[in-house]
């Protein structure tokens, strides 16, 4: 359940926006609890999905992971609702159920048929005060996150690499930690870890309520009050302003792991969104990740894996929304016979082209394009739409910013991005990670299978 | 429980819908002069259609001297036709904002798009559809190009615990029948695939009166009917049968124990399960919920992760196929209690085939599978999916409206019943990848079990 760790750094997608807000309504319980309703009559079904504003990077050294060890434990029972009941009386509901935890925020959820919502906000507000965190139920589930950390990290090369890259790109900002922990911590968590963590942030005033589907907004609201309205608000520590200082050269690390294939990973400081109306900056990043990698005829997968042959895969991808900064990612994987040196240098060239020569105005208009066409594909997600809303209001923006950040996102001209790629994606911001592949044996590397002969 | 969803998204078209309560879409249907299957749900909500086309050409349909020749012929349908390059293809569909998508199994390949309905975009990508699925070309120059980047990514396969466990379940479940071999072929087949060999497999496989055409959303009958007509009158004439080799049951329990230098063992178990339209499969289906279809309330994850704390992710499921798919138990575990977390999942099962379900078990798992009906057909894509599933499996129309019907009526003796005559648990093939070193039982090390818990 409970893990989904979404890690949205690395999402290679442009985060489109909404054509029409017309259908969301919203109302702030007394408690502080937003409630956001988006009405969707296509289908007779519905999900429900809290939002907390708390996720990794609220943690503090040496407890890392507790904020997805918490989600984790939000299934493990309340003062009036035994261990493994939330679960069953969801799917006897025929119900699907999960949660995820990010760097930035906590979220659970369930859908259900329209019918169901009541129950569900009756189980989902009683967890946000109720939760019963025992020793016993604490000791197995951390051996889960532990296996989980195995099976999503240790045990995967591209994953160690990127969890690699975040700590050397953040040497102040807390996304330098890993989302699911560094198992150090992990072993060293305890129950009472995950209880002062749930008494910090789960709390009204620190939660989002989103229910998108065939509801009615009004219905939702007064059945928001009565299932959420009486918890009581707890004041929140006061959150410290994290940040990270411009980084004074280039960094390189390489990461040996158990695989056959190299992995090149170039990653560049960039912004991310603070003032959707004012910023120019990130809207161009955006659409300089589509120009590069947003289509199947985007410049990277065209110039280098098609036609000069240079990589067996590439891609590039940029997030503009989160609490903290952010990166801009290019990545690639060379072919048999091409070093990652050479890679490297390609994909700098590609970068450089633009920088010095921009863009066309029919790569803007394809960008464009993606965008006005994934506004309506959207629509045929119910849960995506709500994911939109949701994670918008937790990083500190409104799900009002959305149709605003489109009508941005339509205005970048191919003049910014240029700016963008000269200004942003420079060598002193940049870090330079390579997965170098380790044979499976643990013994001497290809190169020098001479060796191994002589025994 | 993250890693289960994708499991089951990936076999999503194979599970069986269900629900009393609720009406499936009214799916038309008719058979195109090309000859061609049509499948058609007329909805208007939204401004965007989808289209399938579906085809008896999955690996399955590989001979032995050419194994991997149906994957590569499929993948190589993009990459150029008469008149339009790969770049044309690529560079069409973006400019109009068509995504360009579709499944590949050992039954059926199938080619999907995505596009708005408004008449310029949708009648440019579907110029570009029906050129690609009936004037390929096969150029030489991108298949040694696309050879060498399947080549690789089949030696990281090579390296990768989950990878060399999946392949070596297969091998062992199905031997030589095409069930039983990677998809793509391996290497060495890989290399010798010529442009002549795709062309004579497509005009082969790819003809218009095995073809199923599913359409869902935004235009009307007459459209669909042109558009059927259009993507499916200049197909080849075909000749090549619609029946997969059948699958011969192993006759002797195996265990395949594979060294790997990841810190968990991924441990697969299975045999041969259950083929499309066999009267067990709806009680297998029911029956597997319970098992360990079921998510949190699963008996397998109850036992290994809930109990035991012993993984993150424990699952069983069916996959029928034309004939008889894989029935697979799968989970990962770290190394030290491996041995421990098989023998539970053996008893597990021992006890569930021998045992049975109980009334109160049976009730829960009819109530989720009745109960979430809905959401199986809440959006447009799962319509899509189950139009081509229909189609090529040639279940009735009323399939989906049926479904649960039937579930209600599974009784408990059904389910012991089914199990009993498909699942074998002294016939299965057990693959573990990353196996610890072998030793008796009495000799474990209690230290290991506990190792890592909180204290």
């Amino acid at each position: 359940m409970q893990k989904v760790l979404f890690r949205q750094m690395f999402v290679l997608v442009l985060l489109l926006p909404c054509l029409a807000q017309a259908s969301v309504f919203e109302k702030t319980l007394s408690n502080g609890l937003k409630v956001i309703v988006k009405e969707d009559h296509r289908a007779p079904v519905l999900v429900q999905q809290i939002w907390y504003r708390a996720g990794s990077m609220d943690e503090n050294t040496g407890t890392t992971g507790v904020a997805h060890v918490l989600e984790h434990m939000m299934f493990k029972g309340t003062k009036s609702v035994p261990r493994g009941e939330f679960s069953k009386r969801i799917a006897a509901a025929g119900g699907r159920e999960n949660a995820f935890t990010s760097y930035d925020y906590t979220a659970y959820f369930q859908q259900l048929h329209k019918d169901k919502l009541e129950m569900a906000m009756k189980l989902e507000s009683d967890r946000m005060h109720n939760l019963v965190l025992s020793d016993a139920e604490f000791g197995k589930e951390i051996q889960v996150v532990m296996e989980e950390r195995r099976l999503r990290t240790d045990d995967q090369p591209h994953a160690l690499l990127f969890e690699k890259l975040m700590a050397m790109a953040f040497q102040e900002h807390p996304y330098q930690h890993p989302i699911i922990g560094w198992m150090n911590d992990l072993k060293a968590l305890s129950a009472a870890d995950a209880r002062t963590w749930y008494q910090r942030w789960y709390t009204p005033n620190n939660a989002v309520l989103v229910v998108a589907g065939d509801v009615k907004a009004s219905e939702v609201f007064a059945m928001a009050q009565r299932y959420y309205g009486g918890i009581a608000a707890r004041a929140l520590p006061l959150r410290k302003k994290f940040s990270e200082s411009p980084q004074l050269g280039a960094k390189r690390f390489i990461v040996k792991a158990p695989a056959e294939l190299p992995l090149l990973v170039m990653a560049y400081h960039a912004p991310t969104l603070r003032d959707p109306e004012k910023d120019n900056l990130p809207y161009a990043l955006e659409v300089l990740a589509g120009v590069l990698d947003g289509n199947q005829s985007a410049r990277l997968n065209k110039n280098l894996v098609r036609e000069q042959q240079l990589a067996s895969r590439t891609g590039a991808g940029y997030d503009s929304t989160a609490r903290g900064p952010g990166l801009f990612i290019l990545e690639g994987t060379p072919s048999e016979g091409v070093s990652v040196a050479e890679l490297e240098a390609a994909l700098r060239e590609q970068i450089a082209m633009i920088a010095r020569d921009g863009i066309s105005a029919q790569e803007l208009t394809r960008v464009k394009a993606q965008v006005t066409a994934n506004e309506v594909y959207k629509l045929d997600s119910v849960f995506y739409q709500a994911m939109q809303i949701g994670q918008m209001e937790s990083i500190g923006l409104s799900h009002m910013d959305i149709p605003r950040m489109l009508l941005k996102i339509r205005a970048v001209t191919a003049q910014q991005v240029q700016d963008a790629a000269r200004d942003v994606l420079r060598d002193d911001h940049l870090i330079v990670g390579v997965l170098d592949p380790q044979p499976l044996d643990g013994k001497a590397k290809r190169s020098s299978e001479g060796d191994r002969h002589a025994h | 429980m993250h890693i289960k969803v994708y499991v089951l998204l990936a076999a999503a078209l194979l599970l069986p819908p269900g629900s009393i309560a609720h009406a499936g879409p009214i799916i038309q249907q008719w058979q195109s002069p090309s000859g061609a299957q049509v499948y058609f749900v007329e909805n208007h909500d939204l401004p965007m259609l989808d289209v399938s086309v579906n085809f008896y050409a999955g690996n399955g349909f590989d001979t032995t001297d050419k194994p991997g020749l149906a994957s590569m012929t499929y993948a190589m349908l993009t990459h150029g036709s008469e008149g339009m390059s790969e770049d044309d293809i690529a560079r069409r569909l973006a400019d109009v904002g068509a995504q360009l998508g579709g499944s590949f199994d050992a039954d059926r390949s199938s080619i999907a798009i995505r596009t708005l309905s408004s008449n310029a975009e949708r009648n440019e990508a579907l110029v570009v559809m029906s050129r690609l699925l009936q004037r390929p070309l096969f150029p030489e120059a991108i298949l040694a190009r696309e050879k060498t980047r399947l080549i690789a990514g089949l030696k990281e396969a090579e390296t990768k615990p989950e990878s060399i466990a999946s392949k070596a379940f297969n091998k062992a479940v199905f031997g030589a029948h095409p069930y039983g071999l990677p998809a793509t072929g391996e290497i060495i087949h890989v290399e010798k695939l010529q442009g002549s060999d795709l062309y004579a497999f497509y005009s082969a496989h790819y003809s218009a009166k095995s073809a199923v055409v599913a359409l869902m959303g935004d235009i009307t009958r007459a459209e669909a009917e042109d558009i059927a007509q259009n993507l499916t009158a200049q197909l080849p004439p075909g000749g090549a049968g619609t029946e997969i080799a059948q699958v011969v049951k192993q006759s002797s329990f195996s265990t395949l124990r594979i060294p790997h230098p990841a810190t968990q063992s991924h441990i697969l178990m299975g045999a041969p399960g259950v083929a499309r339209g066999d009267a067990d499969y709806i009680p297998l289906y029911v029956g597997n919920y319970i098992l360990g279809g079921g998510g949190f309330v699963s008996r397998l994850m109850q036992e290994v992760r809930e109990k035991r704390g012993m993984a993150y992710s424990v699952y069983s499921y069916f996959i029928p196929m034309q004939q008889p798919g894989a029935f697979q138990i799968g989970l990962q575990t770290k190394k030290e209690q491996a041995d421990e977390a098989l023998q539970i999942v053996q008893a597990t099962l021992n006890d569930f085939i021998e045992k049975g379900v109980t009334e109160k078990e049976l009730l829960a798992a009819k109530q989720n599978i009745i109960n979430g009906f809905p959401l199986r057909i809440d959006n447009n894509k799962k319509i899509l999916d189950y139009l081509g599933a229909i189609g090529f499996y040639h279940l009735p129309l009323t399939y989906l409206d049926d479904f649960p019907d039937k579930v209600d009526k599974v009784t408990v003796a059904e389910i012991r019943a089914a199990f009993k005559r498909k699942v074998d648990p002294a016939l299965l093939a057990t693959v573990m990848v990353g196996a610890p070193e072998e030793k008796k039982p009495e000799e474990k090390n209690k230290a290991e079990k506990t190792e890592g818990a909180a204290k």
